[in-house]
């Protein structure tokens, strides 16, 4: 089976603790992985650490079968894109945003315009190109930090919390253009989520983290399913976990 | 209160005037506060982001070392630049500098890019962490990075450089010691009040800053109108 990320023996510590200690973990390629758990998991860590925006401690990180170790060039970096739980947009245009990651690409004006009309098309703000994206609402901010993220058809989407304090709607829309990049573009998808329900409607596969450690990946069907372990039915059925 | 209303009449009379005289110094004045400004803007916004956005040894010191030069006394600064270009012990004594245009400018970058570096730092420091490691995610290399970081802090990058020529235009010490306030070669705004006040003559003197600062306030404002374009119409 093709793995997008393989993770072996993955540690990062902050001042001296563990917040991450991963044995072993895989990633398929092409598919949707959901990463769950508690607060303080490390969640975003891992995420951070497979998009280089932080360092391992230790470790190895393979991105396509080459080792990255939590530092992957700029190659690498950008065959990756990620959307964080605060929506992000830069003082710039609603298409200045869009074209963004294209311009850094050098990508010619008439792609970047035709893919900037065709995705904005799909997020419903084909009339709001030209407004300024610091004045758009939340909802709306992240579909478009979303829609930037994905124009460049990247191999690999990073999304920490993508859909927290979304209204419904929004909520909707975000998921149809997540399965829009991975059916359309063939992108994997990895998305932190505390939603469990998102978690079981959106990933094939996920993977349940607690303190840091893996205790449970697979298929969703069989983690939602049926859980080998208990901490991981508790964290399902929504007890508490400390 | 009569005397400066007969202050700002002389004022506007000797503008109207169109005398060469004035004109050229105003020109001078402008000229030379200008060009530093631009040269300090090259240094200073590059220097700024890079010191802003990166964490390396003896950044800390090097952040004191800038604010400590924004308020560097310009008189200080004229002395150095008027060793450094003096025919007698200067390095760049050969090249005869010392009482041109030219030696008015090295001291204004002097004064103007600390200042422009230093305002520069804290723009890009108050920029949204988030908004920096989503360019890095989308996959921006350094100069990517740095760029839209600076077109994110440009207003306050912009009120850096407004501070900076607003610092040179109202500057006196350095460039009277390294220009030497020399008629129709050297003197400007400032040292033009200053021979007049030394010559006794207030009200002229007073017509003269009078003068000054309605050219910083059109300046000004013209700076202004242009951010707030560029603002509205940014693509």
């Amino acid at each position: 089976m093709n793995m997008i990320f393989s993770i072996k023996a993955l540690t990062k510590e902050y001042n001296g603790r563990k917040v991450l200690d991963i044995e072993e973990l895989y990633m398929e390629k092409g598919s949707i992985t959901g990463i769950i758990g508690p607060s303080g998991a490390g969640k975003s860590t891992l995420l951070y650490i497979l998009n280089g925006l932080e360092k391992a401690s230790s470790g190895e990180i393979f991105f396509n079968g080459k080792k990255i170790n939590g530092e992957p060039d700029i190659e690498a970096r950008r065959k990756m894109s990620m959307v964080f739980q605060k929506p992000t947009v830069f003082n710039m245009s609603v298409y200045g945003n869009m074209a963004y990651s294209l311009k850094l690409r050098g990508f010619s004006k008439q792609e970047i315009r035709n893919r900037v009309i065709e995705l904005s098309r799909f997020i419903s703000m084909e009339d709001k190109l030209r407004q300024r994206a610091v004045t758009l609402s939340g909802g709306e901010a992240q579909r478009l930090s979303l829609a930037r993220a994905i124009i460049h058809r990247p191999e690999v989407l990073l999304l920490d919390e993508p859909t927290a304090n979304l209204d419904p709607a929004n909520v909707a829309m975000m998921e149809k253009l997540i399965l829009h990049a991975r059916t359309e573009y063939g992108t994997s998808i990895i998305v932190v989520t505390h939603n469990m329900f998102q978690a079981k409607r959106l990933s094939d596969n996920s993977v349940f983290l607690l303190n840091g450690n893996v205790i449970e990946s697979g298929s969703s069907a069989q983690i939602f399913g049926s859980p080998q372990d208990t901490r991981t039915l508790d964290f399902i059925e929504g007890k508490m976990i400390y | 209160m009569e005397y400066f209303a007969e202050a700002f009449n002389k004022a506007l009379s000797l503008m109207l005037s169109l005398d060469p005289e004035l004109y050229g110094i105003i020109l001078l004045s402008l000229k030379v506060s200008v060009i530093a400004t631009l040269i300090s803007t090259f240094i200073g916004i590059p220097l700024g982001t890079v010191i802003g956005l990166n964490k390396f040894w003896g950044r800390t010191a090097l952040i004191n070392v800038t604010n400590t030069f924004m308020g560097m006394p310009p008189v200080v600064v004229g002395l150095l630049v008027y060793i450094l270009l003096s025919n007698q012990i200067g390095l760049l004594g050969p090249l005869r500098l010392l009482f041109t245009p030219t030696a008015m400018i090295i001291a204004q970058v002097l004064l103007a890019t600390p200042i422009v570096t230093g305002l520069t730092i804290v723009a890009v420091q108050g920029v949204d962490p988030l908004i920096k490691k989503t360019s890095v995610s989308l996959g921006a290399n350094g100069l990517q990075l740095m760029w839209l970081v600076i077109k994110e802090a440009r207003y306050a990058i912009g009120a850096a450089v407004i501070t900076g020529f607003g610092r040179l235009t109202a500057e006196v010490g350095a460039v009277m010691m390294v220009g030497g306030n020399i008629r129709f070669q050297t003197r400007v705004m400032t040292t033009s009040i200053a021979l007049h006040k030394g010559m006794g003559e207030f009200q002229m003197a007073l017509a003269l800053g009078i003068i000054l600062i309605i050219i910083s306030l059109l300046i000004n404002s013209a700076l202004d109108i242009l951010r707030g374009t560029r603002g509205a119409s940014d693509r």
